[in-house]
């Protein structure tokens, strides 16, 4: 009774929280989106997708053959179209399918992200949105990353995707996602929930490639609980046009010595606006973080956010947000703040924008090489700093954007 | 064309230079022969980095008079790459760091791929370096071996090297020197060769120190943002030993006042 009662006190919350507007980013009219296709077509092997969906894939770092993955999830508007396990250790499911699987999985649905906390995450609790399920078995050092991919298709659509990630005691395991836009799809939006949990002595390595196109908005919730001794990564890249993104992941730290790293790498074009943020709340003792972002405009506008709580004694967290001003008409933001609660925290930020180094650039050109390589090349370190130890890949897949944005830069 | 200039690899002629506003570099006359390698000797703050930066064509080096030519090309007004790719290379005192490129690939954008990072790299014992980001947080003796790596994948015909032995240790002075005398000497058999193979250089020392590791033809002493007087580099330097570069200064004076 007493269940149904509060399911009932959260309906209402989250019906109050329709028009509900987000703290940060451009408010987006939910109403002129209606909800994407749930019936799309499923495929065995991802090869079985169109050409122009598997180049799809591949520019958002996921591999169609599935070579070297642990496993695959496939998310078409909001249709699960393939998922696979290739590796042992590692569950990959949709989120729905696992409810039914896991009762125990209601202790984790929505508990880290709040279904009212705007009217993106309202409306993703009220569609019941399907997404990912990936779970590390207890002590499993999954060998190769997870791959998924969440595409728009329908033409001004809203998609809707909840995810969930649990890293069980002692596991290890690496999720790259890429959230891309079909070919010919102009103007849609995406609302993501993800909810990751790292529990005790367990690492999570999380690298998201958004790979979205002009016209497309995009609000992610995402919130990371990390328990004691866990490690968490999150890289995340954000090379191409796209209309608006406004995102702020949390990871909270609750047990001792947790350590969270955020890497952030991205480029807003003329007409995006980029609005990234990294928060991290250090709940425990002992816990660490870094947040490092490298943000470049071509002329769009990059706010760069990012938050250090230091709420337990011996914490230590740095922050660092560095932007570049390339070409003309663009805007750079850096927002970082630190928060202590408590004395004995050691919590440093350091934040810079301004233009590429014209001695960086001359020293370059005095080898030989033209100012545009030279720039290219400054670029390129610049961005390298916020991507390292990512797949040679993906990197690869970076560096080929970073010579066309480059060129068009100047 | 006479022989004297089809030998002329860098002329420098009657070259005025204001950086900020400020005239540095008045009325310098310099040349350089091909195969030679002549050394520009003076005070500090007398303008011998200014006169490399101008002929590298580094922004902020404002030529008001005068002319650069190379190998009888006015090259004046070239952009930097344009001057690099006809041969021009230069080792400077204070390179900016470059962060996230690391020297490796510094190493092959300069050698254009040709050149193999790790051979390169073990002759002056930078192999620990080819995966750090370039000059950051390099000794000084560290910054001049890893100039001298890139210059010589670069392989230029004309080299600018601008105090090779400032801020270097002993240890590191013997890699210095001996890498600069291989450079220069590039595969030469004879002075003949030398002279053919047109490997020239134009190399600020205030110190004179690197004279124990190159073979120097021709020397300029530089006061006050021009050339002072010119000669063998070995007598020219004994000279500054005894006297001190203020002789040359007074000197210099003199023959002005005289003139």
């Amino acid at each position: 009774m007493q269940a149904e009662a509060d399911n009932r006190e959260l309906k209402d919350k989250v019906e109050d929280a329709r028009k509900k507007k987000a703290t940060f980013g451009e408010d987006i009219d939910l109403d002129k989106y209606p909800e994407a296709s749930k019936d799309i077509p499923k495929v065995d092997s991802l090869t079985d997708l169109s050409k122009d969906e598997q180049a799809t894939l591949l520019n958002a770092g996921v591999i169609p053959s599935e070579e070297g993955r642990a496993g695959s999830f496939v998310f078409m508007d909001e249709t699960v179209v393939h998922t696979s396990v290739k590796m042992p250790g590692v569950e990959v499911m949709p989120v729905s399918e696992a409810l039914k699987k896991y009762d125990w999985l209601r202790d984790y649905y929505w508990k880290a992200v709040q279904p009212d906390a705007d009217k993106y995450t309202a409306r993703t609790f009220e569609e019941q949105a399907d997404g990912y399920f990936i779970r590390a078995l207890p002590g499993a050092k999954v060998k190769a990353p997870v791959q998924t991919c969440l595409m728009l298709k329908g033409k001004s659509v809203a998609q809707t995707v909840h995810n969930v990630i649990i890293v069980e005691e002692g596991a290890e395991m690496e999720v790259v996602t890429g959230c891309s836009t079909s070919k010919g799809v102009e103007r849609a939006l995406h609302m993501g929930i993800s909810e990751f949990y790292i529990k005790k002595g367990a690492a999570l390595t999380f690298t998201m490639i958004h790979n979205w196109s002009e016209q497309i908005g995009v609000r992610p919730r995402t919130v990371i609980q990390q328990a004691e001794d866990s490690t968490f990564i999150n890289n995340y890249v954000a090379l191409k046009p796209v209309r608006t993104i406004q995102t702020y992941p949390t990871a909270r730290l609750d047990g001792k010595n947790a350590f969270a790293r955020f890497n952030t790498v991205a480029i807003a074009h003329p007409n995006s606006e980029l609005d990234l943020g990294s928060r991290v709340i250090m709940n425990a003792e002992g816990s660490r973080c870094d947040i490092i972002s490298r943000t470049i405009t071509t002329g769009g506008k990059v706010i760069a956010r990012g938050q250090m709580i230091g709420a337990a004694p011996g914490i230590r967290g740095h922050l660092e947000c560095r932007g570049l001003i390339l070409g003309k008409g663009g805007v750079q933001i850096a927002i970082p703040e630190l928060e202590a609660r408590v004395a004995d925290v050691e919590m440093t930020h350091e934040a810079a924008v301004g233009k590429i180094a014209q001695d960086q650039v001359e020293y370059l050109m005095s080898r030989g090489l033209s100012e545009e390589e030279a720039v290219g090349i400054i670029v390129r370190g610049f961005l390298e700093v916020g991507i390292r130890g990512l797949p040679e890949a993906l990197k690869r897949e970076i560096d080929l954007t970073i010579e066309k944005t480059s060129v068009k830069g100047l | 064309m006479t022989m004297l200039e089809l030998l002329l690899m860098l002329e420098i002629e009657n070259l005025s230079v204001e950086v900020g506003g400020r005239k540095i570099l008045r009325d310098v006359n310099l040349s350089v022969m091909a195969g030679y390698t002549n050394v520009l000797f003076g005070p500090n703050g007398s303008g011998k980095s200014t006169l490399l930066m101008t002929i590298m064509g580094f922004s902020g080096y404002k030529v008001t008079e005068g002319r650069i030519l190379l190998n009888g090309e006015d090259i004046t007004n070239l952009p930097i790459n344009e001057r690099a790719a006809r041969g021009i290379g230069i080792m400077m005192q204070r390179p900016p760091n470059l962060v996230g490129v690391r020297l490796r690939s510094m190493v092959q954008v300069t050698g254009k791929g040709k050149v193999d990072p790790e051979i390169a790299a073990k002759e002056l014992d930078m192999e620990p370096f080819l995966e750090r980001d370039v000059n950051v947080g390099f000794s000084g003796g560290e910054i001049k071996r890893s100039e001298l790596l890139q210059l010589g994948a670069q392989n230029p015909c004309l080299y600018l090297l601008d105090e090779p032995e400032s801020g270097v240790d002993l240890v590191s002075i013997e890699k210095v020197g001996a890498k600069v005398h291989d450079m220069l000497r590039a595969g030469s058999t004879c002075a003949g060769w030398k002279m053919q193979s047109g490997k020239a250089a134009l190399v600020i020392t205030h110190t004179g120190q690197i004279l124990d590791f190159i073979e120097a033809d021709r020397g300029y002493v530089m006061c006050k943002g021009t050339i002072a007087c010119s000669g063998n580099p070995r007598d020219l330097l004994a000279e500054i030993r005894k006297m001190g570069y203020e002789e040359c200064v007074r000197c210099k004076l003199k023959l002005t006042t005289v003139n």
